[in-house]
């Protein structure tokens, strides 16, 4: 049902590139001085050494995506920035990993904090930013802690503060902890929890280029986008896509968690699929067959052993009917429940629905409810339809992506496997009348 | 509820009564079960615990451009003195950031990290989300509710074993996905994280802890207790160098994290290396 997109050549590369993991087996690579020595602080030079002009067509020729899940050009996003400075402008580093399944950034900022330090002073320069705010998880102290440290010790080094290595130009760090709220992914509602306020969406436009932070010309990136940014300054773009395809160039960090023999991060070039990235973490535990999967975190239409070759990028991921998301590869095997698995994610977005549209604080309410009635026998064959009208009035209809995100797993958990669903039915329609979804006891 | 008269749907655009108008207005103080004075009193609570960390509340305000974005890192400040974020709390954050007490209420009610009841010295939080679920969150969340549960009862979400705050009492709560999924199932505790943990394993961990011993997390710095944590997430750490170096020093580099760039270290693959001297690309200037 897919082809390869690229015909291994002699310039194919290797099933794993390391280049934002590159340094994380050296000791005490979360150090400066294992950073200096490896490459460390090279390409900020270099950059400072260019214009804001320079760079922001540097990163739109590497063609590199956004990596918290929507893919959204980042040379394209930084251009949107206005070329004035009538006020001033913010870069906001969206570090609040918490998509069910996704757990790149976390080992990035605690393996090697000074990368995403690096991509921050020159993305601030390229975007004349001289405030840049890391909104980090507050469950993730580890990385919080590691990345102040990077902070101090980066401005003690001269690569942050005032006139950085003799510039002229000036960009402060504020590492800040978020409070728990998955919503705060969301970059509106993280732009909202930064302002010190309850983190709900805003309403589009105006876009943050145009009114983010404290309604000034405002950039967030994800921690991955941001820390690749060193690498093309060095590398230079054709060399960035030497990896990937033409659409989606680049290395990724692929999240293999799961029912696999070894789980774990694998940096691989955009585009390598389920069957490649198995291999590499040893095939199927215990040798349990793959029932289904995501590409990228419990949001992303869940896949099945029929897409174990879809190549993993964005139009290799949307082309087969889900989304290339976070890299979130969560392997599932035959012993697991999918109306199951479905419900407890579904749980997790009636958790963390902010409440501000209806259709999805309403929406994930009715649909945990109905859910927790099958997987309890409880159900009824007309619930599957229930649920799939439910999720047409959420998909579209929300605020934001949350309520979109909440649709995925049930209407593709259906899709697949609507005979799970059924069969909770009909053991239910031998024994007892169908209970009241929502009327708790 | 009745209402008489028109209302703005059914009125031309902005003329007629307004639906306000319309309505009398209720005497809530008469038809109020609450006497009247306790119904409007403003409390104001004894803010004497916080003069401690006044200091620290304006140093927090001082890294960011408009003072209200310092509300969630006090929030953390605050329950690093009362383990939770009280009346009080919320009183004393408002007059540092000149906020309502409601403004700052609705922020520390939306958040999940900030406890309206009192923590234990420890907080355990289990992740039970489906993948980790799947692996064995569930069981291991199950088992720990049995365990530090007390007269047959099972200790229940943010249900505390033994007198909260005290040495050795422990906050139990279920966690969403905690971002190490690969690692799963984890816990953390005061939100160090114990990976690749068993029903077994998170028993012996909960009574090593109100065993008052400090068991090493397998990502994190060396345990200490939850305020500690809080003050760390408001932005304060250790004031001692040595402390210091060994709390940011503690271990990360887990097997799984890892596994991917030693797989590539072990068959010798590596990305495309650097071309030579490559230039930033000629803009036109405009």
């Amino acid at each position: 049902m897919t082809e390869p997109t690229t015909a291994p050549g002699p310039n194919k590369p290797a099933p794993v590139t390391p280049v934002l993991t590159k340094r994380w087996l050296s000791p005490t690579s979360w150090s400066i001085k294992t950073y200096e020595q490896l490459e460390g602080y090279t390409a900020l030079r270099k950059a400072l050494g260019g214009t804001p002009e320079q760079l922001v067509e540097l990163v739109k020729a590497s063609g590199l995506r956004g990596r918290g899940g929507a893919g959204f050009p980042a040379g394209v996003k930084w251009s949107f920035m206005p070329p004035n400075e009538d006020k001033p402008h913010y870069l906001v580093i969206n570090a609040d990993e918490g998509e069910p399944g996704t757990c790149k950034d976390i080992p990035l900022m605690m393996a090697d904090p000074h990368s995403l330090i690096e991509g921050c002073v020159i993305a601030s320069y390229a975007m004349r930013s001289h405030h840049c705010f890391i909104y980090v998880r507050g469950e993730a102290l580890h990385c919080i802690r590691r990345l102040n440290a990077a902070v101090r010790e980066a401005k003690a080094a001269g690569y942050l503060g005032t006139n950085i290595l003799g510039s002229g130009f000036d960009l402060e760090i504020t590492v800040h902890a978020g409070a728990g709220a998955y919503i705060c992914g969301e970059e509106t509602a993280l732009l909202d929890s930064l302002e010190g306020r309850r983190g709900q969406p805003r309403l589009k436009p105006p876009f943050p280029a145009a009114a983010g932070l404290y309604a000034a010309p405002t950039t967030v990136n994800n921690v991955e986008t941001i820390a690749s940014v060193p690498f093309i300054v060095n590398g230079g773009s054709d060399w960035f896509r030497t990896m990937g395809t033409e659409k989606s160039p680049g290395p990724k960090i692929y999240s293999i968690s799961g029912h696999v023999t070894n789980p774990g991060q694998f940096e691989a070039p955009l585009g390598t699929t389920l069957r490649e990235l198995l291999e590499l973490a040893g095939g199927m535990k215990d040798g349990i067959p793959l029932k289904f999967w995501t590409p990228g975190g419990s949001s992303t239409p869940m896949f099945t052993a029929e897409h174990l070759d879809v190549p993993l990028d964005f139009e290799g991921a949307a082309g087969a009917g889900s989304m290339l998301g976070t890299t979130a590869v969560m392997v599932f095997n035959e012993t697991v429940s999918v109306p199951w698995a479905v419900m407890k994610w579904t749980q997790f977005y009636e958790h963390e629905s902010c409440g501000k549209c209806t259709p999805c604080r309403e929406g994930t309410y009715w649909l945990t409810g109905i859910l927790e009635r099958m997987v309890a026998g409880q159900g009824t064959p007309a619930d599957i339809e229930t649920l799939l009208d439910i999720c047409d009035n959420i998909l579209g209809r929300s605020f934001c992506a949350l309520g979109d995100g909440a649709v995925s797993p049930i209407t593709s958990g259906i899709k697949y496997f609507r005979d799970e669903f059924l069969a909770l039915c009909d053991q239910n329609a031998k024994t007892s009348a169908p209970a009241l979804a929502g009327a708790h006891s | 509820m009745s209402s008489t008269g028109s209302t703005y749907g059914g009125s031309g655009v902005g003329a007629g009564d307004t639906h306000q108008a319309t309505v009398r207005d209720t005497d809530v103080l008469r038809v109020s079960p609450v006497p009247a004075e306790h119904l409007v009193a403003e409390y104001v609570e004894d803010l004497s615990v916080f003069d401690p960390i006044v200091g620290k509340a304006q140093a927090i305000i001082t890294r960011y451009p408009q003072s209200r974005s310092a509300l969630l890192p006090m929030l953390h400040l605050v329950q690093s003195v009362e383990g939770r974020v009280s009346q009080a709390g919320i009183q004393f954050c408002a007059a540092q950031l000149d906020l309502t007490a409601a403004e700052v209420s609705a922020v520390a009610t939306f958040y999940t990290m900030y406890k309206r009841k009192t923590c234990g010295e420890h907080l355990v939080s289990v992740c039970t989300n489906t993948l980790c679920a799947v692996l064995g969150g569930d069981d291991i969340y199950q088992a720990l509710g049995e365990h530090l549960g007390s007269d047959g009862k099972k200790l229940g979400h943010n249900e505390t074993a033994g007198e909260p705050g005290e040495p050795g009492s422990i906050t139990l709560e279920h966690a969403e996905c905690l971002a190490a999924c690969d690692l799963g199932p984890v816990i953390q505790v005061n939100y160090e994280f114990f990976d690749n943990q068993t029903p077994e394993s998170a028993v012996a961990l909960v009574d090593a802890l109100r065993a008052g011993e400090k068991p090493a997390p397998t990502r994190g710095a060396p345990l200490r207790d939850f305020r500690t944590a809080e003050l760390e997430l408001a932005g304060f750490w250790p004031e001692d160098e040595a402390d210091y170096r060994a709390s940011v020093d503690g271990p990360s580099a887990a097997v799984e994290t890892l596994r991917g760039a030693k797989l590539a270290e072990d068959r010798g693959w590596t990305a495309v290396p650097y071309p030579d001297d490559v230039p930033l690309p000629e803009v036109e200037k405009k």
